[in-house]
């Protein structure tokens, strides 16, 4: 079957090892060749792309949930959709979520994701107690903070190179409401933008759109949304229909849609300074789920996001000049987005540092690797790193710069005999 | 978010299977309580644990061998509450060419297809007959239609079964019971993967599983899960024998 991740780029053939039950899954793992974890195919480029993966969308069971400490236990396939739409209704959210609820939990630590909150509660590893994860020799070995550390640390943020995970308990938090306050700050510039996202170092959730296209004195400029959750007892959540995006869209509908969606975040509010509003989780949260199918606006050949992340010392200098590359080469989305992250933990390919991270699209064409490079080579300049989860093309002596802990998760995987067993495009090209 | 203690029971046979698994979600979503019953009990423990996570409903994972024929009647005396439905969803399905070779294969094939169905249907249609309510659901196949070269060990035993459920239908008409016979054509399972499927022929288990939930709403005898599958069967059953046997079906 045909397999690609988000950005529909690359496109692989590739074969499903299919089983019956979990005592089948932990069989199958240790009589593959080689073959890659695949979850809900939301990770962007080739790091779920293999030819041969394990769908782990079927292994998707709720075990066990605690009331009084919001310690879930659950399969590795279930979509973090699925545990919002459970557990909101009985006043639950989940600790960390990145900007889709259409990642499996498994997705969720192989990524260690993050969400707008990263400055506070940091990666999705944080609220995790633990995981099983199997491994080629028929083992099935529990890691947590304190326990397999090794495997713990080079799991969470391993993009599925060091066994399948296969249970997780990890914690939800309460929550009182299935509605956001949100402050939406308008700013001029990228000074603004970073002065208002320092300012509100203590909002619960903090992120930007910035305006790809804005040069000169009004580089970089922004709407900083701050939210928290609205204390007015309402979990009445029912989640929303999507609207399915059926084809591909022609090449010139192209950012129709990110320049509606900033044109209305954007122009619709005051004319300077901070307006508030009340939206909902999804609104919030998963803006553009609601869009079933929104990778498909890039055409049938696909896209690639691009996501990097600069200490703070080198961000304001790093980012200025990679977004006047971007806005003078006029290829990327109209739109990105920004955040200030929060210290970086210990895992060792987790991408958040402290600093500024910027994500957005470019719709794949011929000239596309070469800037990519290029902006990359930036990144590495300010010593800053790319992130795994979005990345289809970077180059092995930038990942190199970024990941100094590459060669300690190299030695793991030779330990565990892993290497043979576990290997997906992106790790092939990274020499992991 | 418990259950109202009053809500009626579900017993799914062969409980692991995907057909069985999307149903379970249907009935549970609409406040059945589930009996799930399967020989692989630690595989049922999970699913009735998640079951009962996300729907608030009860659930019980039972042991069951659908060709251990002897065990049936126990089975079903130590339910506590009696199901109000019933689904027969197990089976065993093997290449045909091994079966052809290896009667052992073929002999579990009508076993469990049709011996084990009639053998716990039969107890549970005398239930369900005495209180005069209930419901009966028997997955049975397309390939019982017509028997043909590629599966008719399998077909064969399937064709028994709906033969046996169109009887049972008969006889509990009277009584107030509805027999469901379905067939669902092709389905993307955990089985068929990896198949390239043919997509308008092709329902997903919860499209099955939503399909069931309304034929037993509204009293259907056979359900096609994709209608067109009632003409494609309509055809493949007339076709006369001469033209037939050129085929390769």
């Amino acid at each position: 079957m045909k397999l690609s991740g988000w950005g529909r780029y690359p496109v692989v053939e590739s074969q499903p090892l299919l089983y019956s039950s979990y005592a089948a899954l932990v069989k199958l793992v240790t009589n593959i060749a080689t073959c890659i974890p695949h979850g809900n195919g939301r990770s962007y480029g080739d790091a779920a792309l293999a030819s041969v993966h394990i769908p782990m969308r079927r292994l998707n069971r709720m075990l066990a949930f605690n009331e009084s400490t919001g310690l879930l236990t659950c399969e590795a396939g279930v979509l973090l959709a699925e545990v919002i739409e459970i557990f909101l209704p009985r006043g639950w959210f989940l600790k960390i979520t990145p900007g889709t609820k259409l990642i499996t939990i498994g997705g969720a630590i192989a990524a260690d994701v993050h969400g707008k909150n990263h400055h506070i509660e940091g990666c999705f590893s944080e609220c995790v107690e633990e995981f099983e994860l199997l491994l080629p020799d028929g083992s099935v070995k529990t890691c947590s903070h304190n326990k397999n550390t090794d495997l713990f640390q080079a799991t969470c943020g391993g993009m599925g190179l060091t066994g399948v995970i296969a249970q997780i308990s990890f914690y939800l938090k309460p929550v009182k409401s299935q509605w956001i306050n949100q402050a939406s700050i308008k700013t001029n510039n990228l000074k603004e933008t970073f002065e208002a996202f320092e300012a509100n170092a203590n909002s619960p959730y903090s992120v930007a759109w910035i305006d790809c296209l804005s040069k000169g004195n009004q580089l970089g400029k922004s709407v900083v949304m701050l939210g928290d959750f609205a204390q007015d007892e309402d979990l009445n959540y029912l989640p929303k229909k999507t609207i399915d995006i059926p084809f591909n869209f022609p090449n010139f509908a192209l950012n129709k849609l990110s320049v509606a969606i900033f044109n209305k975040l954007y122009y619709c509010k005051t004319a300077a300074g901070t307006s508030t509003q009340k939206v909902s989780i999804d609104q919030f949260f998963y803006p553009l789920d609601a869009m079933h199918h929104w990778n498909k606006i890039y055409g049938k050949n696909g896209f690639v996001q691009f996501q990097f992340i600069l200490p703070k010392a080198s961000s304001y200098e790093g980012l200025a000049q990679i977004l006047e590359k971007i806005s003078n080469a006029g290829t990327g989305s109209f739109l990105a987005v920004l955040k200030l992250y929060g210290k970086q933990n210990d895992n060792w390919l987790s991408f958040p540092m402290e600093g500024y991270s910027l994500a957005l699209d470019f719709k794949m064409q011929p000239k596309l690797e070469q800037f990519i490079d290029e902006l990359s080579r930036v990144v590495a300049a300010h010593n800053g790193r790319i992130y795994l989860a979005k990345d289809a093309l970077l180059k092995r002596d930038i990942f190199e710069r970024g990941y100094p802990k590459a060669n300690k998760f190299r030695a793991l995987r030779q330990k565990y005999a892993l290497k043979s067993h576990f290997q997906s495009l992106q790790s092939q090209r990274l020499g992991l | 978010m418990s259950a109202p203690t009053n809500a009626p029971w579900l017993l799914i046979l062969g409980a692991n299977s995907d057909i069985a698994i999307a149903t379970a979600h249907k009935y549970a979503q609409a406040g059945y309580n589930l009996y799930l019953a399967s020989r692989n009990l630690e595989e049922l423990n999970k699913f009735a644990a998640d079951i009962q996570l996300r729907y608030g409903v009860q659930a019980s994972a039972l042991a069951f061998d659908a060709r251990n024929f002897n065990s049936h009647a126990n089975f079903y005396a130590q339910l506590a509450q009696k199901p109000g439905g019933v689904i027969v969803a197990f089976g065993a399905m093997h290449e045909q060419v091994e079966a052809q070779k290896n009667f052992l294969l073929a002999a579990e094939t009508m076993e469990s297809n049709y011996i084990g169905a009639v053998s716990i249907l039969e107890i549970i249609a005398a239930d369900f007959e005495l209180r005069s309510s209930g419901f009966i659901i028997g997955i049975s196949s397309v390939a019982g239609d017509r028997g043909r070269q590629s599966n008719y060990i399998y077909g064969s035993s399937k064709a028994a079964f709906s033969a046996y459920l169109a009887g049972l239908r008969h006889r509990l008409s009277k009584k107030n019971v509805t027999v469901l016979t379905v067939k669902p054509g092709f389905v993307t399972t955990k089985m068929t993967a990896h198949l390239d499927l043919p997509k308008a022929l092709t329902a997903n288990p919860m499209e099955v599983a939503k399909a069931i939930y309304l034929a037993v709403e509204k009293n259907k005898s056979v359900i096609y899960v994709k209608p067109v599958w009632r003409f494609i069967m309509l055809i493949i059953t007339h076709v006369p024998s001469f033209i037939f046997n050129k085929t390769k079906l």
